[in-house]
């Protein structure tokens, strides 16, 4: 067997198997060999071998047994380990999560419920084949804080993929599977795409459930797709996304039909570009890159306009104030008491445990992150940061608002960077949270937005240059215009290929 | 020279909500399951759980907010108080903090005949934590079967002024809550518990003195002996020259005393925050129109209905609305006999059938139906039976189903009021007893009761006490 149908997208995939040409196990089978022969990217840390095979039987057998088969049959997908499973560990890239089991190894934290967009996977046949590495707590942009050791980018392995859903852009962009879910708190979904050379959605706010999600910053926090083509990554959001009465911050917003609307292109649709998304710090290959893009958008006959967002500057610092300190009080319940790192000296008392189970269990980008936090909450400081981070997320909001009333959809970069090298910026936290600077503005607003790759470059890396890196462009619509977001990705996904 | 010092008292009640199922997920809010029964992801506090807000506790909070005289703030928000203990699963409590959905309440008590008017702050929903067991070899054991029960929080200005005035506080709140259908009342169980801030002043001062928190007191009369013992030992200090520290005491039974729990350099910092896990509670007009209907009367309205309209005592209105079961009783049997003296209802009530009465929360149970004591009570209000049948025939459908109008029938009770029959005992009885009957003449009208009590005697309790003594005082006047 060749592994080519590892290479066919969501669609083209799940429509072969629902007409019983190809067999779901065999999928399944080449899937997991070929997660297997690429273990030295690390891009999994479990991998869900029985109950994926067992899983495509069933699903061979009811196709068989002439019964309809789901949207996502025998489609592989790779769960970000944020993602609760029933069936698989969840651990969430930290070893916070993970206790001694009776065999003397450690092992994740066995979920006993399943996340409402894992379900809903399941529910349309999907394959779950496997739980991939992130950023531990889904804290960081590059997947090298993971307990199980840093993710490797495909394009190049002395890289980093981007993160914190590293592994989940890994898993697509080297095919070992179609599909992945990913979460996106500030970029983490968008980002990755952009260094692994894949489609990246993270949705609005509201959009999909975040019941089952390990949460990091709940006013945040998105699950989304991520697929090597913008009408896979439809065909997966419109799966996952829609009201769950277990989430009280799902919207009960009617789902769209996102995979028709990748059909009508960008014609009719106006271009906004966002002077504050082109300043210092942006890579001048990744500058041509999306003015190649936008320059192939008026060619194509949309109008393009040049827009001001001018509170973009203190995206970081609103990002880091909220987002920390959120992350404070959602990562208290990682106490040893009920499940996880329990570390305990014999004869200490409560506190001590308490201290003990949490220096053992977080790394040092969690620890400083919840340090952050607990300041920004404290007793004096609120007002000052807490509370006036709030009001800036107001404007940022009111930024997109106002463009939005004059524009359809922004175009900028996802990433101010091409993947950078391992190492390179892990004790330098302020040059690891810039890589999220185009990312952050839209997770604060809650708006929707998508990488979709757009080019490829090579940096100067010393004396050599480096291998061919992926170049993504951000596109962004208003909240709850999926459609939108998705129809003009697929335009632009389709001008990009025509060259 | 020792001053006089006037207490400023303020109290915190915590009651639970009696809804089925918890504040945030639908698991049972049943007391009483084996330890960790009542769980799920949710309520432990797993990785990925999201809470949903209960709207039948939202509902209660606003009808039992709306009994303390609340205003119902129409938007409100969720707030995290954080803090870590084994007993609190997500290592924060859902509780409302700067925006809580009503405030600017008020109470009246009344202590030695002196009514009062109490202020309320406001009152908020939170969940409770679950229960540390303390076991053996320094082992705890953590039972979540409570974690995430809703309750309300009740903080009450600091307008009280002695202990006695806080345990009548107390039980108002409880009173009332109880009433209009939203707690059990039940203190053992720990459904009904409060906090009593507690600072003394100079007399006349009008600002305060520095207030400690007493924690977790679980009944009326501890209430009381807890705030007393603290008045008294803040006095020493305060008489001695020194100051009162800030902080939160617990009130130990056994000793009588309280003690020092954590001083305010170690008090927690909450830091507490919007949770961004739960929109907005928005509570509609419509909602409190509802609630307002399914509070129905207050124990006060009954009282005053009770006393004014059917003339009943300040103290048998009291006593008969202490449980909204006794009014719905009370009410039944009237609704059966209109025609009776409300009076004779509640006084045979406060004097037969509460003894009878088995409160356990919400429910009460009585040894006898609304249809019973409404028959037996016409049997009575007929002179058919005497009052002391009356006690005898209620003693005897005690917990069955029998009619008294059965029961009178069956034994042959009904009362001897064949004047014949009573005359010519009366007749034997005063000739037989010439001194007594000279002591009646002379004024000695106390004197009648000897020749009742033979007359009852004779006929075994079945002659009407009332027709007899018309009878004698006839008899022995012409005679």
């Amino acid at each position: 067997m060749t592994q080519s149908l590892l290479s066919l997208s969501v669609t083209e995939l799940a429509e072969r198997v629902r007409g019983g040409a190809v067999p779901a196990v065999e999928i399944a089978d080449q899937s997991l060999r070929a997660i297997r022969e690429r273990s030295d990217l690390n891009a999994f840390c479990h991998v869900a071998e029985e109950s994926a095979l067992a899983a495509a039987r069933r699903l061979d057998e009811q196709r068989r047994g002439g019964r309809p088969l789901g949207k996502l049959a025998g489609v592989p997908i790779a769960l970000k380990d944020a993602l609760c499973t029933h069936d698989q560990p969840t651990s969430c890239g930290s070893r916070m999560l993970l206790r001694s089991g009776d065999d003397g190894r450690e092992h994740g934290w066995r979920s006993p419920y399943d996340a409402t967009v894992v379900e809903r996977l399941r529910a349309e046949g999907a394959l779950l084949v496997g739980k991939a590495n992130m950023d531990e707590f889904a804290m960081g942009s590059s997947s090298e804080t993971c307990v199980y050791g840093p993710t490797r980018n495909p394009w190049d392995p002395e890289r980093i993929p981007g993160g914190s859903s590293g592994g989940s852009a890994v898993a697509v962009a080297a095919r070992l599977t179609s599909a992945a879910l990913g979460s996106d708190t500030g970029g983490s979904i968008r980002q990755p795409a952009a260094h692994c050379g894949v489609v990246g959605v993270k949705p609005t706010y509201g959009r999909v459930s975040r019941y089952g999600l390990v949460a990091f910053a709940s006013s945040l926090d998105q699950v989304g797709p991520m697929a090597r083509d913008v009408r896979g990554a439809a065909r997966v959001l419109e799966v996952i996304a829609g009201h769950d009465p277990k989430d009280s911050t799902s919207a009960d917003v009617p789902v769209g039909d996102y995979e028709a609307a990748c059909e009508r292109g960008v014609s009719g649709l106006r271009f906004g570009v966002p002077a504050e998304y082109f300043g210092d710090g942006l890579d001048p290959s990744i500058r041509a890159a999306i003015e190649g893009v936008i320059a192939k958008i008026e060619a194509a006959g949309c109008t393009v306009t040049p827009v001001s967002l001018p509170h973009t500057d203190y995206g970081v610092a609103t990002y880091y104030i909220l987002a920390t300190a959120e992350a404070s009080s959602n990562l208290a319940r990682f106490d040893g008491v009920r499940f996880g790192k329990r570390v305990e000296a014999p004869g200490a008392d409560l506190q001590a445990m308490y201290g003990a189970s949490r220096n053992a269990g977080f790394g040092r980008e969690v620890k400083r992150r919840i340090l952050l936090g607990t300041y920004v909450l404290s007793a004096g400081y609120y007002d000052a940061y807490y509370a006036k981070a709030q009001r800036v997320r107001t404007l940022i909001r009111q930024d997109f608002d106002r463009v939005f009333q004059d524009v359809d959809v922004l175009i900028t970069p996802t990433s101010p960077t091409v993947a950078f090298r391992i190492g390179e910026r892990l004790d330098d936290p302020l040059a690891m949270y810039m890589a999220d600077v185009y990312t952050l503005p839209a997770s604060l607003a809650g708006i929707p937005g998508i990488s979709v790759p757009c080019g490829l470059t090579t940096v100067q890396d010393g004396r050599d240059s480096s291998p061919e890196l992926p170049i993504g462009v951000q596109l962004l619509c208003p909240m709850f215009e999926e459609e939108r977001l998705f129809a003009a990705a697929a335009g632009v996904e389709e001008l990009v290929r025509a060259t | 020279m020792a001053r006089t010092y006037e207490p400023v008292i303020g109290l915190e009640i915590h009651a639970q909500l009696l809804t089925a199922s918890k504040l945030f997920c639908g698991c049972s809010t049943d007391f009483g399951k084996p330890p960790n029964s009542n769980v799920c992801p949710v309520c432990l506090g797993l990785p990925g759980a999201l809470p949903v807000l209960n709207e039948r506790a939202v509902r209660l909070a606003v009808r039992a907010a709306l009994a303390l005289n609340c205003s119902i703030v129409e938007t409100s928000i969720f707030a995290r108080k954080n803090y870590f203990y084994p007993d609190l699963p997500k290592g924060y409590q859902i509780s409302q903090y700067e925006l809580p959905f009503s405030e600017k309440g008020w109470l009246d008590i009344e202590v030695e005949g002196r009514k009062k008017r109490a202020g309320i702050t406001r009152v908020h929903m939170e969940e409770d934590a679950g229960k540390n067991v303390h076991g053996r070899g320094g082992d705890s054991l953590v039972d979540l079967n409570r974690a995430g029960t809703p309750l309300v929080e009740i903080v009450g200005e600091p307008d009280l002024r002695s202990s006695a005035e806080a345990a009548a506080y107390m039980r108002a709140v409880r009173d009332i809550l109880v009433f209009v259908g939203v707690n059990d009342g039940n203190l053992e169980e720990g459904s009904f518990r409060c906090d009593a801030n507690v600072s003394l002043r100079p007399l006349g001062e009008t600002t305060f003195g520095t207030r400690v928190e007493l924690k977790n007191i679980n009944s009326f009369r501890f209430v009381q002996r807890a705030i007393d013992a603290e008045i008294a030992r803040q006095t020493v200090i305060l008489d001695g020259g020194g100051q009162v520290l800030q902080e939160t005491r617990s009130f130990d039974p056994e000793s009588g005393k309280t003690a020092s729990l954590r001083s305010k350099e170690e008090a927690h910092d909450y830091r507490y925050f919007p949770d961004p896990d739960l929109p907005p509670v928005v509570i509609g007009e419509a909602l409190v129109e509802e609630e307002r209907a399914a509070m129905g009367e207050l124990p006060s309205q009954v009282r005053r209905r009770w006393v004014d309209e059917l003339g009943l005592t300040e103290a048998a209105a009291q006593t008969l609305s202490q449980h909204p079961g006794y009014v719905r009783f009370f009410e039944g049997v009237r609704a059966q006999v209109p025609g009776l003296e409300p009076k004779k209802i509640a006084n045979f009530m406060q004097t037969e059938v509460l003894r009878g009465a088995v409160v356990q929360g919400q429910r009460v149970s009585f040894s006898v139906s609304e249809g019973q004591l409404a028959e037996l009570l016409t049997l009575l209000d007929a002179g058919t039976i005497s009052g002391k049948q009356a006690k005898e025939v209620f003693a005897l459908v005690e917990g069955t189903d029998q009619s008294p109008k059965a029961v009178v029938a069956e034994r042959g009770m009904e009362v001897v009021s064949d004047a014949g029959e009573l005359e010519s005992l009366l007749r034997d009885l005063i000739a037989r007893n010439p001194k007594q009957v000279e002591s009646i003449r002379a004024g000695k009208k106390q004197v009648m009761g000897f020749f009742v009590g033979q007359v009852m005697k004779a006929t075994q309790g079945s002659a009407d006490p009332k027709v007899v003594s018309e009878l004698l005082e006839k008899l022995v006047t012409e005679s």
